[in-house]
């Protein structure tokens, strides 16, 4: 299948002939095979895992299995497990939940100014603790200031959480430096990979971070799954995030123990559907290739950002050197909400606002922006009407 | 749908230059709202007279072209109306964006009526009507001296 062919493969440009879909980093639109195979599995193959001993269940159970050993090989998740969980954020809330059993008065966590409330507010939750967070601060580009970390960690740290791309920015992190210093100190390191997978290479045996959170909706699968890698140790030294049926082992009046590994973590009645159909998109990316996917949206990128920089008035939210699928902008004196709105009239869908990042609009002294983020069925010519309808809300807001 | 009907002239102007902006001295009654999703916030300020009559009214705060206008707008009609014909005046508003009701220029001047009613195309861009509500919203808010700021969001 070659790149150009691949919008085809999405239904949602045959139902919406002229839509400009420029909102991948919000929500990835859904191949043909993805929708197929959780249809059939609701008409032909449903029923709930893990519980049943009858065939269908028996079935169904494989089949979930199946999708998280491909998502595991994926990622090269080897020396860890993969556990779904209803989205990212929930994902970092398990870790963060999970974790503060090790924290005590004083105790540091670090973050960056570039997190998404996602990896923000689970750990201000912990600050009723009175643990402190510190954050990574961010230069004038959007890039994390790495030189800043070694004077952050101290001996009070005891977790490292971290966006791996920057939703507004679309700068990648020096994540392998930050657990590079993590690991002299052995301190855990969570990242947030909600915009990294399935637009970047993610090698998580390479990586060697403690936990990576992502998420199936924006990687091409179904809403309603997240993910979280957690390697093997943590299995056992966490302590249940939610209980309910499926992650038990035993339960009398007085006692109960917890089922071992992944189980423990996967409480009630889970996305059957959803987790199965998210392997197509895995493997939908795999036939694709993500070396060819990453020059594709590469390349997008740059066209974008050279075409966009020769309209007079644009301001970018950050420039920084490394960066991903995705941007923002404004274009001076106009409102992100109001630009949004004349996008809307020629088909063009973007993300206005703070994107769930107010700390880094803050940072930046601004209140909000237009983000374009892209995906695998975006072209030049979604850049071009873009850029054209960039000059139409100039016009009409009288700009030059 | 033309855009020409939302962004019309009169409100690019207010927009970008918005009247009655700032915290007005005598201010006895104020209120501050929010639209999270949006990030717009308003805080408004008003002078009830003995008569119960606003007697100077302003705002400050940050958001779209059409809050922002909408802001302003509402600065400028209300400004010497009594209580009760700023709160009927609100009532008429939402009607107008919400329900499509043609206003009728009860009290309103022809100046007035036509200010007013530059916002009722903003009723045909559902997701933009939190933004020209914000403000009245924040108005009622302030007209019964709530202290707990206004979430739009939650309210439309």
């Amino acid at each position: 299948m070659s790149l150009k062919e691949i919008k085809s493969k999405f239904p949602i440009f045959k139902s919406n002939k002229k839509l400009i879909y420029l909102d991948t980093a919000n929500s990835a639109q859904k191949p043909k095979v993805v929708a197929d195979v959780m249809d059939d599995f609701y008409r032909n193959k449903y029923s709930n895992i893990g519980r049943g001993v009858y065939s269908l269940a028996g079935i169904a159970t494989e089949a979930y299995e199946q999708s998280r050993l491909t998502i595991k090989k994926f990622v090269n998740g080897i020396e860890g497990e993969i556990i779904f969980t209803k989205n990212s954020t929930e994902s970092i809330n398990l870790v963060a939940n999970c974790f503060s059993k090790f924290l005590k008065e004083g105790d540091e966590i670090l973050l960056s100014e570039a997190e998404h409330h996602s990896n923000y507010v689970p750990w201000h939750f912990l600050r009723k603790n009175k643990v402190n967070i510190k954050f990574i601060p961010l230069n004038k580009s959007g890039e994390l200031d790495i030189n800043k970390i070694n004077s952050l960690v101290t001996n009070k740290t005891k977790i490292i959480s971290i966006i791996h791309i920057s939703n507004v920015t679309g700068h990648t992190s020096p994540i392998k430096k930050i657990i590079e210093v993590a690991k002299l100190k052995k301190i855990p390191v969570c990242i947030d990979g909600t915009q990294g997978v399935g637009h970047v290479n993610v090698n998580l045996k390479e990586l060697d971070c403690d936990f990576y959170a992502f998420s199936s909706h924006k990687m091409y699968g179904p809403a309603g799954v997240g993910l979280l890698y957690m390697k093997n140790k943590w299995l056992d030294q966490f302590d249940p995030f939610l209980g309910g049926g499926g992650m038990i082992q035993n339960v009398d009046l007085k006692n109960i123990t917890y089922a071992s590994g992944v189980s423990k973590f996967e409480a009630g009645t889970m996305p059957s559907a959803e987790v199965v159909a998210l392997k197509e998109a895995v493997q939908f990316i795999d036939q694709l290739k993500i070396k060819n996917i990453i020059n594709h949206e590469q390349n997008l990128t740059n066209y974008a950002l050279d075409k966009l920089s020769k309209i007079n008035n644009i301001e970018f939210v950050g420039t920084p050197s490394l960066k991903s699928s995705l941007f923002s902008f404004n274009i001076k004196g106009i409102h992100s909400h109001d630009v949004s709105t004349v996008f809307d009239q020629d088909h063009i869908a973007v993300r206005a606002g703070h994107h769930c990042c107010q700390i880094l609009h803050k940072k930046m002294n601004i209140v909000s922006s237009i983000r374009v983020s892209f995906g695998i069925y975006n072209n030049q010519q979604d850049v071009d009407a873009l850029c054209d309808s960039v000059k139409k809300c100039k016009k009409l807001f009288k700009l030059n | 749908m033309d855009l020409k009907e939302l962004y019309q002239d009169l409100i690019l102007d207010h927009g970008k230059k918005p009247r009655n902006f700032g915290k007005c001295n005598s201010a006895n009654h104020d209120a501050k709202g929010r639209n999270p999703l949006c990030g717009d916030n308003i805080h408004v300020y008003l002078n009830l007279d003995n008569n119960k009559k606003v007697k100077d009214i302003s705002f400050e705060g940050s958001g779209c072209a059409i809050s922002v206008a909408s802001s302003s707008i509402m600065t400028e009609i209300v400004k010497g109306k009594s209580e009760k014909e700023s709160r009927e005046l609100l009532n008429a508003f939402f009607k107008m964006i919400k329900e499509g009701d043609e206003i009728k220029k009860v009290g309103l001047t022809e100046d007035e009526h036509i200010k007013f009613s530059s916002l009722a195309g903003v009723g045909r861009f559902p997701m933009r009507v939190k933004c020209a509500t914000l403000s009245w919203h924040t108005l009622r808010a302030a007209l019964d001296n709530e202290k707990k700021p206004i979430n739009s969001e939650i309210i439309d």
